[in-house]
């Protein structure tokens, strides 16, 4: 392997030439260079991180994707592919030197075919749309990220987005058939296929997740699954999280896999209520949201061993949604948690670390020592079944100060889900937001590769620069080191 | 055996350039590129490492037996869902290394081989929760994790599974687990291949608990897999004859002692599962919902590459004489711009080229 370390800068880029050139292959309605048509793409969801890009290409077909891309190949002209933006680490926030490429105009959905339950899809079709197609036939989109309504399919290509259904129905990468790929010199390949188990290497898991470092997709075929004939969710209180987290092992130890498992605590139960009006309960510590689907006797039957096992652990208080309208409404706090918690603060940050689940009170335990640390509240939501956290960190923007210890606050939460054995980012992806904590959870060897991985696609490093996997010079310079395979314990573990 | 025993041979290797033939049991010795290189016997690193049945994860080193994985993973209900084959009866084709007790964890994540429950299920990579690697230049490399959710870093702990060894020894792998169904039955139907495969597409787009789907010789066998009730509901709307020995046809099935497996050369062809039957004579057997058909006999290789292909789906030259195999690639070959890619991944784990040279496919 080369040692590819990509910190040498990008040389600055010509404006003029780029815009000509670009002007050459686009009409003109493809094509922003103002500052005020360029401005809305400065930052993706995650707000805090901003930059203007030198241009914003909107092809229409792929015939202009590639000849965006070999235009900026040939220029050395960095290139950041987007969907809807509603990227949560800063994936899509442009290159200074660079042009973002919006595909936000590839929104057709080429195809839903009832018998072999599949749909092929053009990336900027949104998450819900496809679903939504889908449901003449009786089948569904599985993977259902809380943006489902805004968010593409090819920002949740780039993300291996997940959603509160992936504990059973599992994460874009297990959903996805095949991509449809334009390389950054221009080349056009397939991978994947409708046929199970493509021949060779599983490049469908690698572009899946890669954060739009290896190739901008142009065609996505998705698997459909059949809907449910009923589902019900359970809503337990309890007086403790830690009682709360012991009946999430105790459920998946009974051998059950419900289709949603989620967790809030008192703080995001607080925010919500007045929000939403779910009826959750607000004098418990933490409440947990069970889902059950199948056939109405399966469901029946889960339920019943749902509910011993929640009562076995101690819940103060168990409901069962009774109709469609009730179950959505628990669902709907749950869903709107982000928002609702952007009502009682002027800005928050949400992190997106995994931890095993057994170590959840921990966790927990160690974020309320922060709150104190840095004097900033948060609030907690939990994919409980596949523990992945979002605490939400409120701070607000206009205070001197605020935002660092905000960011403090998060790069501390998700080293510490390092140190659990877990992981800084489930599914929001790690963009510019965690590429410091990239430092904390992989060693040189595994970065480098990450690197030599992406030169085999993009050798010029010109697809999203800088984003998802650290350089190493800026891993020494963040001077924090990974904890290689346990040799060392973290120093304040046992503070927790 | 110790990784760093595996560290230190591959080193040499990756030294003397010397090709390597990395080795489990053996079971699959006759799938994929003719057998190459020095063998590198890995069977002697085994262990079950962690096992958390609450968090769903396994840890073992690649020399572990699936069967052993297996046993530990139901004392506690539990199972690897995507079934692989354990080919231990026919674990014997290279007669001068003997086969051992049947696959292993390394050997059945380097030949991403699932069984009768990929459809339901998923893929052997679907399962993959994180490696342990020793690439060729014998560094140790640590991807994914123990996390049901992990994105942070490219996702080459999936990549690795299926890849045949060739982008290095998988020491340690980290799987998914899943708790086993509470009820199964195995239904039966008399009908032609046609009709299978239209029935199969038709009930998958149904909420149904299905888990497995095997024709052969005019019968249809479907597997139901889930709650006591839901498979009760299922059987009854579906009809056909219940049988009594689903459990053991299903396991010969996925270790191909069944019948229908018998003759070859044979050949698996994937297919979208709506696909019409292939213009090829010499179907032996249908799985996966219609997704995956076996193909005996004397059978032309351009003839149901062709097919295939056409098709939508991709031909394998699964088990065959050697006589056949050094004349005919074991995979469909891929579109210039990916065995470029494929080149350039190689190059990336395995510079000099040494791990199991010609495996996957000719070119490295």
């Amino acid at each position: 392997m080369s040692q590819v370390d990509p910190s040498d800068a990008i040389v600055a880029t010509d404006r003029k030439t780029l815009v000509s050139r670009l002007r050459a292959i686009l009409p003109a309605h493809c094509l922003l260079v103002e500052d005020e048509d360029l401005r809305p793409y400065e930052c993706d969801g995650l707000t805090a991180y901003r930059e203007m890009p030198l241009a914003v290409c909107l092809p229409e077909n792929e015939g202009q994707v590639v000849d965006v891309l070999r235009t900026c190949h040939q220029l050395g002209v960095p290139v950041v592919a987007r969907g809807a933006g509603t990227g949560l680490s800063g994936g899509a926030m442009p290159h200074a030197e660079g042009v973002v490429l919006s595909l936000a105009r590839f929104n057709r959905i080429l195809k839903v075919d009832r018998d072999s339950r599949s749909a092929v899809v053009q990336p900027g079709v949104r998450n819900l749309a496809v679903s939504e197609a889908a449901a003449p036939y009786g089948l569904y989109y599985a993977p259902d990220p809380s943006s489902q309504i805004a968010c593409t399919i090819g920002g949740n290509v780039a993300e291996n987005s997940g959603g509160v259904h992936c504990l059973k129905y599992g994460l874009t990468v297990h959903n996805v058939l095949r991509l449809r790929v334009v390389s950054i010199e221009g080349e056009i390949f397939e991978i994947g296929s409708a046929a199970p188990d493509a021949p060779g290497y599983d490049l469908l898991a690698l572009l899946i997740g890669s954060e739009g470092l290896l190739g901008v997709v142009t065609e996505v075929t998705v698997k459909l699954v059949p809907k449910p004939e009923l589902a019900q969710v359970v809503m337990a209180s309890f007086d403790d999280v830690a009682q709360a987290g012991d009946a999430v092992a105790a459920i998946i130890a009974a051998g059950i896999i419900p289709a949603g498992l989620e967790m809030m605590d008192k703080p995001a139960t607080a925010a919500v209520e007045p929000f939403v009006k779910a009826g959750y309960d607000l004098d418990a510590a933490a409440i947990l949201l069970c889902e059950s689907d199948g056939t109405p006797e399966e469901v029946a039957e889960e339920i019943a061993r749902v509910r011993a096992v929640l009562t076995g652990c101690g819940a103060r208080d168990i409901r069962v949604s009774q109709s469609e309208a009730e179950r959505l409404r628990f669902w709907a706090g749950r869903k709107a948690a982000f928002p609702a918690v952007g009502r009682i603060t002027p800005d928050y940050y949400c992190m997106d670390g995994t931890i095993p689940r057994k170590r959840l009170a921990e966790m927990l335990a160690a974020i309320a020592g922060m709150e104190r640390k840095y004097g900033l509240r948060c609030a907690n939501v939990f994919h409980a079944g596949d523990g992945n956290l979002h605490p939400l960190i409120m701070y607000d923007m206009s205070l001197p100060g605020d935002w660092e210890k905000a960011e403090a606050f998060g790069a501390e939460i998700l080293e510490l889900s390092v140190a659990l054995g877990g992981s800084i980012t489930g599914e929001h992806g790690v963009g510019i937001e965690k590429i410091k904590q990239m430092c904390v959870q992989y060693a040189t060897p595994e970065l480098e590769t990450f690197h030599a991985v992406k030169a085999a696609f993009d050798e010029k490093r010109l697809l999203n620069p800088e984003k998802a996997v650290p350089s190493l010079h800026r891993c020494a310079e963040y001077g924090r080191m990974h904890v290689h395979r346990g040799e060392l314990k973290f120093p304040d573990l046992e503070r927790f | 055996m110790t990784r760093d025993e595996i560290v230190a041979a591959i080193r040499a290797a990756h030294a003397g350039r010397t090709p390597l033939r990395l080795r489990g049991a053996g079971s699959k010795d006759f799938y994929g590129g003719l057998l190459a290189g020095e063998v590198l016997d890995l069977s002697g690193h085994r262990g079950i490492v962690a096992y958390e049945p609450t968090e769903l994860y396994l840890s073992a080193k690649c020399g572990t037996s699936l069967a052993e994985i297996e046993a530990v993973l139901a004392e506690h209900g539990q199972m690897l869902a995507f079934e692989p084959p354990h080919f231990s009866a026919n674990a014997t084709v290279d007669r001068q290394i003997p086969a051992k007790t049947g696959a292993t964890l390394g050997g059945c994540l380097a030949a991403g081989l699932a069984g009768p429950r990929r459809m339901q299920a998923g893929a052997v990579r679907d399962f993959v929760l994180g490696v342990t690697l020793v690439d060729g230049r014998g560094q140790v490399l640590d991807f994914g994790g123990r996390v049901m959710k992990n994105v942070a870093g490219y996702d080459v702990s999936r990549l690795i599974a299926g890849s045949l060894g060739t982008l290095g020894v998988i020491a340690e792998a980290t799987l998914k687990v899943l708790p086993k169904p509470v009820a199964e039955t195995t239904l039966a139907f008399a009908c032609a291949a046609d009709e299978a495969v239209r029935r199969l597409n038709d009930w998958g787009a149904q909420p149904l608990p299905l888990s497995a789907a095997f024709w052969h010789d005019g019968r249809l066998l479907l597997r139901l897999s889930g709650a006591a009730a839901a498979v009760d509901a299922a059987r009854r709307r579906l009809g056909g004859e219940l049988t009594v020995d689903g459990e053991k046809t299903w396991i010969s099935v996925r270790e191909q002692t069944h019948p229908a497996f018998a003759a070859t050369p044979l050949w698996r062809v994937a297919l979208p599962s709506t696909a019409p039957a292939l213009a090829v004579d010499g179907l032996c057997a249908i799985e996966w919902g219609g997704a995956l058909r076996w193909y005996a006999g004397d059978i032309d290789a351009a003839a149901i590459r062709a097919a295939a292909t056409a098709a939508g789906g991709h031909a394998t030259l699964y088990r065959a004489p050697e006589s056949l195999r050094c004349r005919v690639d074991p995979f469909t070959p891929l579109a210039p711009a990916l065995l470029a890619l494929h080149r350039r991944l190689k190059k990336v784990f395995d510079p000099a080229g040494i791990l199991n040279p010609g495996r996957l496919y000719a070119e490295f």
